[in-house]
């Protein structure tokens, strides 16, 4: 089988697959805006908040699965949706806090410098956030010729802590079901350890 | 008082016409926002078929603000025994059975008894309440309940002199509440409890419904009874109420059980004391677009004399 073919065809397949989220939250607010039933709520924004912050923190999962699939698959052309998926990622949590900036607070920016000052809640959002944006900066090649492999690779490891500040920040948001911030939680737990014990294995193999 | 059945109602009185009238609202000042173009404008106060409907503000505790549709106040409910989605209690409440109903009455009062609901609330009027109700998730609604003054039902009882408080229990029934049949991770400890100081309980604007647009109460609304104190945050209104108790000690109630810096036993509606993780300047009125000032006592300034010196930042 030649070798360029089926990752290349996959790619868009993945990407689309990667819209299906945004085309329906944005089918489903259209048709609130024509009076129809949408599958929102009666308060809508609340909604569109929510669905746009739990899919960055789904995007952000899928993009930290890539690498402990890679080594237990051993399927290493994985690689090759991880700056999608990371964008992806950005993007989500990027409408995200737009949708809580501009309709939540309506831009009074005085309010949301309080806010993100004052409540934990939303410094862990905005933490989240403001750590992804090296990341989708330098994502592109030219990037990782200017900054090296390992620099690059460092800058990029920024990953980690932006999923610790999402599932805190989403930790905050329940007000006492924590079942679900409590999954992500494990689950998040479960990829960066996966990454730690894997570098200590490999340590101890160069070792040996 | 009976308690009407859905089944007595002529389907005439079904406001589905104006389903979506709130909804259409927000949508015309988000798109007037947004700069987009829409046919038709808002024009306030435009007649609809909702105005047959809706009882009209008569009484004085009436507000005079236009109330939310039907569906809205029936599918967009913290009811957390149905489940903690805004749209689980209208879809796992479907079975419950309001009717038969007890309740049981205990401790400082003279009329200690478990009653037959019907009997309990036997000769009381009802009447038409026009509330807002304001949410401490910083959304609010205003909704024509119908039953009777929670003080009706306290003089009946008779507490003694020493009650200075009264508690109420939801039922506990793992059968019917979904969420009560969990046992790891509870959402909260069952039952539900919540608790007035008796002045506030005897204050006029303090209500028991029994109804919502003058049909039954539906069950994802409290059914068959539950508390109305709308000066005050809306989870102090304990739903489907099987316990009344007459104490001289403030009762704990689940929330300030479960998280007490965060909510507290009054829990009135304050603007000036925020919510640990988030403000409570101002609220989303569910079917508009931009958020409003939330107001002191929810706007039910008459209640303030209840809490004259003592300082609410702390009494929360």
């Amino acid at each position: 089988m030649p070798k360029f073919n089926r990752w290349w065809i996959l790619k868009p397949v993945v990407f689309v697959a990667c819209l299906i989220p945004t085309l329906w939250i944005t089918r489903a607010i259209w048709l609130t805006y024509q009076g129809l039933d949408g599958g929102l709520s009666a308060n809508p924004i609340d909604d569109v908040i929510e669905f746009t912050g739990i899919w960055t923190l789904r995007f952000l999962m899928i993009t930290l699965a890539i690498t402990p699939m890679r080594r237990i698959t051993g399927i290493t052309s994985l690689i090759r949706f991880r700056r999608m998926l990371g964008l992806f990622t950005f993007f989500q949590g990027f409408v995200h806090m737009m949708s809580y900036i501009g309709l939540d607070q309506f831009f009074l920016w005085s309010e949301i410098v309080k806010d993100v000052l004052k409540n934990l809640f939303i410094m862990s959002g905005m933490i989240a956030f403001i750590l992804m944006v090296p990341l989708a900066v330098t994502s592109t090649k030219r990037w990782i010729f200017r900054l090296g492999g390992s620099r690059w690779q460092a800058v990029h490891r920024l990953v980690y802590l932006s999923g610790v500040a999402g599932v805190i920040h989403y930790y905050f948001y329940e007000k006492s079901d924590i079942r679900n911030p409590l999954a992500y939680g494990l689950l998040l737990f479960g990829l960066l350890g996966f990454r730690a014990w894997h570098a200590v294995r490999q340590r101890a193999l160069k070792v040996a | 008082m009976l308690i009407q059945r859905a089944s007595d109602i002529p389907s005439s009185e079904i406001t589905s016409e104006t389903l979506y009238h709130n909804r259409r609202e927000f949508i015309k000042t988000a798109s007037a926002i947004l700069g987009i173009a829409v046919a038709e404008t808002i024009i306030p106060g435009t007649p609809t078929a909702f105005a047959a409907a809706v009882p009209q503000a008569k009484g004085r505790y009436d507000t005079t603000e236009k109330p939310n549709s039907f569906e809205d106040i029936t599918n967009y409910n913290n009811y957390y025994e149905f489940g903690t989605d805004k749209a689980d209690p209208a879809k796992n409440s479907k079975n419950f059975k309001p009717k038969p109903w007890s309740v049981k009455v205990e401790g400082m009062c003279k009329k200690p008894a478990t009653y037959n609901l019907d009997d309990l609330i036997k000769g009381f009027t009802t009447e038409d309440r026009i509330y807002r109700m304001r949410c401490v998730e910083a959304w609010s609604m205003v909704i024509p309940w119908a039953g009777f003054p929670l003080k009706a039902l306290i003089d009946r009882l008779e507490p003694l002199p020493s009650a200075k408080f009264v508690e109420f229990k939801t039922l506990v029934d793992p059968n019917q509440f979904p969420e009560q049949r969990r046992s790891f991770l509870k959402v909260l400890d069952w039952p539900y409890i919540e608790g007035l100081r008796l002045d506030e309980a005897t204050h006029p604007l303090a209500f028991i419904a029994t109804g919502i647009y003058g049909k039954p109460l539906p069950n994802q609304n409290g059914a068959p009874l539950r508390l109305v104190t709308p000066w005050k945050y809306g989870f102090k209104g304990i739903k489907a109420i099987v316990n009344i108790r007459f104490t001289d000690k403030a009762p704990v109630n689940t929330w300030q059980q479960q998280a007490p810096q965060e909510y507290g036993f009054y829990a009135n509606v304050n603007p000036n004391v925020d919510h640990p993780r988030w403000t409570q300047a101002r609220e989303r009125r569910i079917g508009e677009f931009f958020k409003r000032p939330t107001l002191m006592f929810n706007g039910y300034e008459q209640v303030a004399e209840l809490y004259s010196g003592m300082d609410l930042r702390r009494n929360y």
